[in-house]
C-alpha cells in the first residue's frame, strides 16, 4: 500500500527498466512546460484566464455603452437583453462596469507584483550576497516587518494620504516583497559559492554587476513561481480595501467596489454582488491554479 | 523555557517601539486633522482642544508624551467619542471580537484537523478530493464575497438567520462561519499534507505491526507529529483573522474593534487609530510567543537555548 501510494504521488517519474529509448535530453524548462500542459487544472485555468483577461481588454470596445452612462429608464434593472448583467443603483451598466472593474483590478494585480519584485529581488539578492553582518541587520528588519500588522498600516496610508491608484500599487508592493526577499535571499546564499559567481569575481567584475548579471538571472524559478502566487494575493488586497471604501475611487471601479456596491444593495438587487464576485473568484482560482501548477513543474518534488 | 519565554518578551519590545513610532508619524504626518469636519468650530473652542490636546506642540514633544502614555497603559482620549477613551472603546469592542476571533479559530482547528485527517486516511479518495476542493474554495474566495454571499443565501433566500445586528447568539453564526471558512481550509490542507508523511513513518507502521487499533494509532500517535505545522500556522491565523474581522465587522454592523479601527480611521480620530494599531500589533506578537511555547511542549526535539 505504502508503494502504491509512493508511485501515485509521482505519475511523471519514469519507470526503471521501463526501456524507452532515450533519444535526446530534455532541457530544465523543456521538462517544466511538458509537465505544465499536462496539468489539466493548470491548462484549464490558462484557457479561462486568458479568455477574462481578452474579455476585459477588448470588451468594452464591443459594448455599445460606456462606463458611467446612466440609463435614467432601468435604475437596479435586473439582466435582460439590453444590460447583460442588469444595471447598478445608479442606472449604470452592469456588464461595462464589470469588464473595466477587471481591467482595473487585473492591472493593480500586475503592477503591484511587479513592484513587490523589484523590492523583493533586489534586498534579498543584495542581503545574500554581502552577507555577514549587513545579511544579519537587512533580515533582522525583515524579520520585524513580518510581524506588523501591515494591513492596518496600509489602511492608514489610504485613509491619511488620500486614495490614489498609485498610492495603492505602493502600498501593496511594500507589504508583498518580504517573502520575496527571503526565497530570493536563500537562492542567492547558495549561488554565490558557486565557481562562476567566483569566475566573475576574479575577473575583476563589480558587486553590483555580479548580482545583477549573475545572481538574479539564476534565481529566476522560484521568483516566478512565487510572482504567479503573488498576483492573486495582490488582487485580493486591492479588492479588501476598495470593499472598504479605501481602495480604487469613483469615476474609476474595480472588481471590489463593485462587490462592496453589491453587498450595500444585496436584499434588492442580488446580481450586483453575483456578477463581480464570480469574476473575482475565477480569476483567483485560476491564478491559484496556474501557480501551483507551474510549482509543480518546476519542482516536482513537492507534489 | 521560562528565561526563553522572557527573553522572546524583551525582544519583542523594538518591534513594539517600531509599531508605535510608525504609526505615529504615519498618522501626524498626514493631512488633514480631527477638527477639519464640514462644520467648522468655532476658533476658541478649537484653540482650547488643540491645548488640551497638546496638538500645539512640537510633534517630537508630542510623540514622547504619547510614548510615555502607552508604556503606562493608557492610549488617552477618544477625539471623536468625547465620553470615552480609547482604553474603554478597545475593551469594549475587544469582549466582542475576541467572541468571534475566538470562536472562528477553535471552529477552523477542530474541522480543520478532522477533515483534514480524513482526506488523508483517504487519501485519493472521492472524500479527499471533496474536501480539497472545499479546501481551494474556501481558500480563494475571499470573506468579504463570501460573508454578502452566505447573507444572500441563508439570510435572505433561506430566511434562516439575521442578516445583521448583535447581541443574541443567532447573530454570531454567519459572522463566526465567513471569519473561519478560510482557516478551516489552510488547516485542513495542513494537516492532509503533514498526515500523510506522518502515515508513512516508521514508527506509524510499527505501531500498526504490533496491533494498536487504528483509532488509537492515528489519535494518540499520528496526530500529535501532524499536528506541528498546523500549530506553528496558528501565528498567522491569528494576524489573519483579525485582519479578517475589519471586514466582517464592516459587513454585519458588530461594534467590535476592527469596526471602531475603520470608523476611527474615517473620523480621523488619532489616539483610537493608534491605540488600535498598538494594540493588535501587541496582540500578534503575544500569540506568535504562545505559539512557538506550545510548539516546544508538542515537539520534544525543541530545546530553548
Amino acid at each position: 500500500m505504502l508503494q502504491q501510494d509512493a508511485s501515485a504521488a509521482h505519475p511523471n517519474q519514469p519507470i526503471p527498466g521501463g526501456g524507452a529509448p532515450v533519444v535526446k535530453g530534455r532541457s530544465l524548462w523543456a521538462d517544466a512546460w511538458r509537465r505544465l500542459f499536462r496539468n489539466r487544472a493548470a491548462v484549464a485555468s490558462m484557457v479561462i484566464l486568458g479568455l477574462i483577461v481578452l474579455v476585459c481588454v477588448a470588451g468594452p470596445w464591443f459594448v455599445p455603452y460606456e462606463v458611467d452612462e446612466i440609463f435614467w429608464d432601468a435604475f437596479t434593472a435586473p439582466p435582460s437583453e439590453a444590460h447583460w448583467f442588469g444595471t447598478d443603483a445608479n442606472g449604470r451598466d452592469l456588464f461595462i462596469r464589470v469588464l473595466y472593474g477587471g481591467r482595473i483590478s487585473l492591472m493593480v494585480g500586475l503592477v503591484a507584483t511587479l513592484v513587490s519584485l523589484v523590492i523583493g529581488v533586489t534586498y534579498g539578492a543584495t542581503a545574500g550576497y554581502f552577507g555577514g553582518r549587513i545579511d544579519d541587520v537587512m533580515m533582522r528588519v525583515v524579520d520585524m516587518l513580518y510581524s506588523l500588522p501591515f494591513m492596518f498600516f496600509v489602511i492608514l496610508l489610504m485613509v491619511f494620504f488620500g486614495r490614489n491608484i498609485v498610492l495603492i500599487f505602493v502600498a501593496i508592493g511594500a507589504v508583498e516583497w518580504l517573502d520575496m526577499a527571503r526565497i530570493v535571499r536563500g537562492q542567492t546564499l547558495s549561488l554565490k559559492r558557486k565557481e562562476f559567481i567566483e569566475a566573475a569575481h576574479a575577473g575583476g567584475v563589480s558587486a553590483f554587476n555580479i548580482i545583477r548579471r549573475h545572481i538574479i538571472p539564476n534565481t529566476l524559478g522560484p521568483v516566478v513561481v512565487y510572482m504567479t502566487l503573488t498576483v492573486p494575493k495582490v488582487i485580493l488586497l486591492e479588492s479588501f480595501l476598495s470593499f472598504l471604501g479605501l481602495g480604487v475611487q469613483e469615476p474609476m471601479t474595480s472588481w471590489g467596489v463593485l462587490i462592496s456596491d453589491g453587498a450595500t444593495n444585496l436584499e434588492v438587487a442580488s446580481w450586483m454582488l453575483i456578477f463581480p464576485a464570480v469574476f473575482l473568484a475565477l480569476t483567483l482560482f485560476c491564478l491559484n491554479f496556474i501557480g501551483d501548477g507551474i510549482r509543480d513543474a518546476l519542482d516536482p518534488r513537492d507534489r | 523555557m521560562l528565561s526563553y519565554a522572557i527573553r522572546r518578551l524583551l525582544g519583542a519590545i523594538p518591534t513594539l517601539f517600531l509599531i508605535i513610532t510608525i504609526a505615529f508619524f504615519m498618522v501626524r504626518l498626514a493631512p488633514g486633522g480631527p477638527f477639519d469636519s464640514e462644520r467648522r468650530l468655532p476658533a476658541e473652542i478649537e484653540a482650547n482642544l488643540r491645548a488640551k490636546y497638546n496638538l500645539d506642540d512640537p510633534l517630537v514633544v508630542q510623540y514622547l508624551h504619547y510614548l510615555g502614555d502607552v508604556v503606562r497603559g493608557d492610549f488617552g482620549p477618544s477625539f471623536k467619542y468625547k465620553d470615552f477613551s480609547v482604553n474603554d472603546l478597545i475593551w469594549q469592542g475587544f469582549a466582542i471580537s475576541a467572541q468571534i476571533g475566538g470562536l472562528a479559530i477553535a471552529g477552523a482547528l477542530i474541522l480543520g484537523l478532522a477533515f483534514g485527517t480524513l482526506a488523508a486516511l483517504r487519501q485519493n479518495s472521492a472524500a479527499d478530493y471533496g474536501v480539497m476542493a472545499a479546501a481551494m474554495t474556501g481558500i480563494t474566495i475571499p470573506n468579504f464575497v463570501m460573508a454578502p454571499l452566505l447573507t444572500l443565501v441563508l439570510g435572505i433566500y433561506l430566511g434562516l438567520l439575521p442578516v445583521g445586528g448583535w447581541g443574541q447568539v443567532r447573530h454570531m453564526v454567519l459572522p463566526v462561519v465567513a471569519l473561519g471558512l478560510p482557516q478551516i481550509a489552510y488547516v485542513s490542507r495542513m494537516t492532509r499534507a503533514s498526515m500523510i508523511e506522518v502515515l508513512r513513518s516508521n514508527y506509524i507502521r510499527t505501531a500498526r505491526a504490533k496491533g494498536l487499533p487504528e483509532r488509537i494509532t492515528i489519535l494518540r500517535h499520528a496526530m500529535r507529529a501532524a499536528i506541528l505545522p498546523v500549530v506553528s500556522y496558528l501565528g498567522p491565523a491569528a494576524a489573519g483573522i483579525i485582519t479578517g474581522s475589519v471586514v466582517i465587522e464592516q459587513i454585519f454592523g458588530i461594534p467590535g474593534v476592527g469596526r471602531h479601527f475603520v470608523q476611527g480611521a474615517l473620523n480621523r480620530d488619532y489616539t483610537l487609530v493608534l491605540g488600535v494599531v498598538v494594540f493588535y500589533g501587541a496582540l500578534i506578537i503575544l500569540f506568535n510567543l504562545i505559539v512557538d511555547l506550545l510548539y516546544g511542549m508538542l515537539d520534544p526535539r525543541v530545546r530553548y537555548d
